[in-house]
């Protein structure tokens, strides 16, 4: 187990909730090229203070904006294996290995509970800087726990989708995640216990066709890429070029698959609205 | 017949078979002994070449152009099979067929991909490629089942689900997801089969099930190996290497867990005697429910979902510096959950059950002929 003892290390040396936001005194927006300092980025919640894109952020970024300061993270010590020895140019280890190092991050997703303007919320928040924010076993795994959790504790659920889909270096064992998380959503329900999906860019693959489409409510960014089969897929499949804002957060919203669209400066405030009128701890006095 | 790359060394024997059942036809000259002694060698041959399969083959295999479809298994083993259509909200999807009909003197739902039989079907079917509408009209059939309690069996054979801007508009996404999520807690019994192809959230889309099996000459993943060759190798010249590295065949998927068992095929490919595997089918059908239709609904809902929640291998990383090697492998981390951990047992035991019982399958079919 050498790659392990090597993984080890790079999880361990990593420097700890490294933040996906871009480093650096000075930032260049993607969208439209204008500078700001990182100050003034991160004070408007990394978004462009000229176009409002919203730039990509991480888990801890998320748990920053939305907790009342203090929250705990969760599952951090479960961690992938390498099931079918994946070899493609290189071996799933020495991927996984790198994504340690660059992300210092443990996986694709973080588990985190704490009080949203002082109501209790469980979020499970993805990154993209992990492989892509692709879900495998320990995606799956960190977010059934997550819904045990909100379940055994009675808190409401939510999911911040980030990602390209599956983790093909875990081939059957990521398509079966779809499962899994679909199926222990389907229990949270059962419990009474509201979910909310939110969805930021991009949510395509087998997370959009598995918990991102199943909140009770789902909201997202403004103009992120929504969608099951990628665009560079559907392009050369039908052979014809996309319309203008195809799969957007906007699209999505026009043709009835998104509850609204919230700009990040308003995402605090709308969830504590959700979770002011979803309380599953009145919901629960009010039946008995 | 068609023969595959890997089986060329079949098709001149073949041929001579054929010009003596010719000359035999004709009555002059008795040739009988040449015809046992080809047959025998044909046999032998394909005994070679099927024994010593790779992925690759078996994935060629899955996709043979005489391979028999869903609508064929249907015909061959359902009486007074009524084929339903319609999502009744948008439109009837022809890659996703489905009705009701009874199967051993069983009345259930069942549906499938269904690919076309010749160019001008594949076009009409969509080469097996579903839409939203197909998804939701599977799902309306499962709801049907479940409110006559009647069993669900689904044969999965796809390349994918459709990636087009129709069905990105009406939701692809949505229609998988909601099935995943509506089939986990669908409370009769639900019976899967990959006949075919197993290509990604389109085959799972109808796949979600008590047990789930494959026919042997079939494979299932996440990706197909030509995608997997052009995202990670970026070239499309690496498919062979790509479905070794997918390990998507039916034994790779038994040995992780993730589907039941192999369900066997006539030597050479389910195409080779197409009536023979859709009695295969039958028996197998019959002999599960036998068992699922026992099981009580709310046992039946819990111990579904304790199945998909047992999927995936993870480990338990522990912070510990004084042994910096130490590592907790844990094959099914839902078992660590102490509540849960008796159910657990329970569930390997249905495992060992259920491959004793597929031999008993094919004694009982070998007694029926
Ligand atoms: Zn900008």
């Amino acid at each position: 187990m050498g790659w392990f003892k090597r993984l080890k290390d790079g999880i361990q040396t990593a420097t700890k909730f490294k933040k996906e936001a871009p480093d650096g005194l000075w930032h260049q927006c993607k969208n439209c090229s204008e500078t700001s300092t990182m100050k003034e980025l991160k004070e408007n919640y990394f978004k462009c203070l000229s176009c409002n894109h919203h730039t990509r952020i991480g888990s801890h970024d998320y748990f920053d904006i939305i907790f009342d300061g203090q929250f705990t993270v969760h599952f951090d010590d479960i961690i992938s294996e390498d099931p079918l020895e994946f070899v493609d140019v290189k071996t799933y280890p020495e991927r996984l290995e790198a994504a340690y190092k660059k992300s210092g991050l443990t996986d694709a997703i973080s588990v985190a509970k704490g009080k949203v303007s002082r109501k209790p919320l469980i979020v499970a928040a993805m990154d993209f800087s992990f492989i892509g924010g692709s879900m495998g076993s320990v995606v799956g795994e960190r977010i059934a726990r997550g819904i045990d959790m909100a379940i055994a504790e009675r808190i409401p659920f939510m999911i911040i989708s980030k990602s390209g889909g599956a983790r093909m270096m875990e081939a059957a064992f990521s398509l079966m995640q779809m499962a899994k998380t679909s199926a222990k959503l389907s229990q949270l329900a059962k419990e009474g216990i509201p979910y909310f999906s939110f969805l930021t860019d991009p949510t395509t693959g087998g997370v959009s066709a598995s918990f991102a489409m199943l909140g009770d409510v789902n909201f997202a960014e403004p103009n992120a890429l929504i969608g099951f089969a990628g665009p560079r897929v559907i392009k050369e499949t039908i052979k014809q070029e996309l319309p203008e804002g195809f799969q957007t957060s906007e699209f999505l919203l026009e043709h009835g698959f998104l509850d609204f669209i919230v700009d990040r400066s308003e995402l605090k405030a709308r969830l504590a609205d959700l979770l002011t009128v979803f309380d599953p701890s009145k919901m629960e006095e009010a039946e008995s | 017949m068609v023969f595959l790359e890997f089986e060329r060394p079949l098709e001149s024997l073949h041929e001579q078979l054929e010009k003596f059942q010719q000359i035999e036809a004709e009555g002059d000259i008795d040739v009988s002994d040449k015809i046992d002694e080809l047959q025998k060698k044909i046999n032998n041959k394909r005994k070679e070449i099927f024994e010593s399969l790779s992925r690759w083959e078996r994935v060629q295999l899955s996709r043979h152009p005489q391979r028999p479809y869903t609508l064929y298994y249907i015909n061959e083993m359902c009486k007074n099979f009524v084929e339903l259509h319609g999502d009744r909200t948008f439109k009837d999807d022809k890659a996703i067929v489905g009705g009701i009909g009874k199967i051993n003197g069983q009345s259930c739902v069942i549906m499938g991909h269904q690919k076309g039989v010749n160019t001008k079907m594949r076009q009409f079917r969509n080469f097996g490629m579903a839409n939203p509408e197909g998804y939701r009209k599977a799902l309306r059939l499962m709801k049907l089942a479940e409110r006559f309690s009647l069993p669900v069996i689904c044969l999965i054979d796809t390349p994918g689900a459709y990636p087009g801007i129709e069905a990105e508009e009406r939701g692809q996404a949505e229609a998988i997801a909601r099935n995943l999520f509506e089939m986990a807690q669908l409370r009769t019994p639900i019976l899967c089969y990959v006949i075919g192809e197993g290509a990604s959230g389109g085959a799972l889309g109808i796949g979600l099930g008590d047990r789930v099996f494959m026919m042997e000459n079939t494979w299932y993943s996440v990706i197909s190996p030509e995608s997997c060759s052009s995202i990670l190798w970026r070239s499309w010249d690496y498919k062979e290497k790509a479905a070794e590295s997918l390990k998507l065949t039916p034994e790779d998927m038994m040995s992780f867990g993730l589907v039941d068992d192999v369900v066997k095929e006539p030597l050479g490919g389910a195409h080779t005697d197409r009536e023979k595997m859709a009695r295969i089918l039958r028996l197998h059908i019959k002999k599960e429910l036998q068992d699922l239709m026992a099981i009580d609904k709310d046992t039946l809902v819990t111990q579904r979902i304790d199945k998909y929640s047992k999927m995936g291998r993870v480990a338990v990383h522990t912070m510990d510096e004084k042994n910096p090697d130490s590592k907790e492998e844990n094959d099914s981390p839902a078992e660590k959950a102490d509540k849960k951990a008796p159910k657990a047992k329970k569930e390997s035991k249905t495992k060992k059950a259920s491959t004793s019982k597929s031999k008993a399958t094919e004694k009982s079919d070998a007694a029926e002929k």
